[in-house]
């Protein structure tokens, strides 16, 4: 079991690089012309050129910076949100039925009004990241709560919890899988969202590279801004994934035993 | 100081419809009392109701002289009940959150000696066998030195070995602690084996349909005579015409005679 689990990941590299070498005699043979189709290798000395003239670095920054900002403020605003409504049924029924109803809202149609309210620059952008954060977030912790163990708080109404410490003591640890799995969510949606933001008006950042490899025709470096975008959210959700098993390794899941998601 | 329990009229209904009672019992101090019955007689209503996990519709429970604190009364649920993310030690002090850390220290160390699992304090409940789980949870009751222990039939999902050695562990307590202990069961054996007194449920709604003091020397010889005797008049009552918790159901005509395809 550990032998066929150290060797998974290159299970999961089959297929793309059989799609790869697919590509590239695609790109070989001419099927397809590079104004449509550049080749892999194209591709690489496009990052390569990008990486060594710093404009990679530069991009990647830029974004990355506007995605933390975002995911930060969605984060916060949807734990504190969801964990009051979570534990209180007045706060519950006074904004749960606002929040899911903004909800429904597509959340790129707030964009016009948040250029009109924070103009075009950074707040625009971060502000549009963190809704798309907040709302997977906010769901799973006010779920999460919910369908904690009636047992388990039971034990703390028999030593005497009041649901303060009920909240803070049994519900909040007890939530934490779905809270992790809804930050996942957030990242996921955090990262889409900033490309959007990016595409709708930005002087740089990989949303700007996409937008500029359209307008002038190139898209080697459409692709090689896409490929940036999957190795960012990767490795984000790599990082967090981690973390977040190291913070529920209590569970006697599957999961919690090393298999990776 | 151990202390009597008085329930004088208790009733509970579920909407509408009653449950148990009215119940008038005046357990005496230091005792261990076995309350026995059928399933849905209202046994474990009874206790949650003692526990203060259920208000009871009508009566009044008097503990001691009506003055002790949630701590002096502990509670044994069916089921371990433990915080998945506390290791053993934490979760034997769950009750003793407000108490001075050196205190804590010193009552959870206790407990956790008495039921035998020193050597697993810092495990995981996900790394505990179903006894040790069951004995953890007996030692989170017993941690606060609860004048009055209430044990909703902590040892039902255990194997006949394992179950036998926790009777025996409880009457070590009992020795120890001289607790006034409530136990509810569906197991003779076990209500004969542990108690200076044994209440007989019938319902539906849950009434006394027996009071009885087996004058058996503890630890007790379950292949003794007197055992026997004591076990067949539990049965005889058990098994009468006076039990009647499950409603009888009729074989509707034709019902025998369907297949499954």
């Amino acid at each position: 079991m550990g032998v066929r689990r150290r060797w998974q990941w290159l299970i999961g590299l089959i297929v793309p690089a059989l799609l790869l070498a697919l590509w590239q005699g695609i790109a070989t043979a001419g099927w397809a012309p590079p104004s449509i189709l550049p080749s892999p290798t194209l591709v690489v000395s496009t990052l390569l050129a990008m990486l060594a003239s710093g404009e990679m670095l530069n991009a990647v920054q830029a974004t990355a910076m506007r995605m933390a900002s975002g995911f930060a403020l969605g984060v916060a605003v949807a734990t504190v949100l969801g964990g009051l409504c979570g534990a209180s049924s007045l706060a519950r029924a006074l904004l749960d039925p606002l929040i899911q109803a903004l909800r429904s809202v597509p959340s790129l149609a707030w964009v016009p009004l948040f250029i009109l309210w924070f103009g075009i620059f950074e707040e625009s952008k971060i502000i549009l990241v963190a809704v798309g954060v907040f709302f997977p977030v906010y769901l799973n912790l006010v779920g999460g709560i919910a369908n904690v163990d009636r047992k388990l708080l039971e034990v703390g109404r028999v030593h005497g919890y009041s649901p303060l410490r009920r909240l803070l003591r049994i519900q909040l640890p007890a939530v934490l899988p779905a809270y992790i799995l809804g930050l996942r969510g957030g990242l996921g949606l955090g990262w889409m969202f900033v490309a959007a933001a990016e595409l709708l008006g930005a002087a740089n950042g990989l949303g700007f590279i996409l937008d500029d490899g359209e307008q002038t025709g190139r898209p080697e470096r459409v692709l090689a801004a896409l490929l940036l975008f999957g190795i960012c959210g990767k490795l984000t959700d790599w990082a967090l994934a981690a973390f977040g098993r190291t913070l529920v390794s209590w569970q006697d899941t599957d999961t919690a035993q090393g298999v990776k998601t | 100081m151990a202390h009597e329990i008085r329930i004088t009229g208790l009733s509970k209904s579920y909407g509408g419809q009653p449950i148990l009672g009215p119940v008038d019992l005046a357990l005496e101090a230091g005792t261990i009392t076995a309350i026995i019955g059928r399933s849905g007689c209202g046994k474990t209503t009874l206790l949650r109701c003692l526990g203060g996990l259920e208000q009871p519709s009508e009566g009044q429970i008097t503990i001691g002289d009506g003055r002790l604190s949630r701590r002096d009364v502990g509670y044994v649920f069916q089921e371990p009940r433990l915080m998945p993310w506390l290791t053993v030690e934490k979760n034997a002090g769950f009750g003793l959150i407000d108490v001075a850390k050196t205190s804590r220290q010193q009552a959870v160390a206790e407990a956790l000696q008495v039921v035998g699992l020193t050597a697993a304090a810092q495990q995981l409940p996900k790394q505990l066998s179903g006894g040790m789980a069951q004995r953890a949870a007996l030692a989170r009751a017993l941690a606060p030195r609860p004048e009055v222990l209430l044990l909703d039939e902590p040892f039902s999902a255990l194997d006949p070995f394992t179950r036998e050695q926790m009777q025996e562990h409880l009457l070590h307590l009992h020795h120890h602690y001289g607790s006034t202990m409530v136990l509810i069961t569906h197991d003779m054996d076990e209500a004969l084996a542990l108690a200076h007194r044994v209440i007989v449920l019938a319902g539906a709604p849950g009434k006394i349909a027996g009071d009885f003091s087996p004058d058996l020397p503890k630890p007790v010889n379950r292949s003794s005579v007197a055992f026997f005797e004591w076990k067949k008049q539990l049965t005889d009552l058990l098994s009468g015409p006076a039990i009647h918790a499950v409603p009888q159901f009729e074989i509707q005509p034709g019902l025998q005679q369907r297949r499954i395809v």
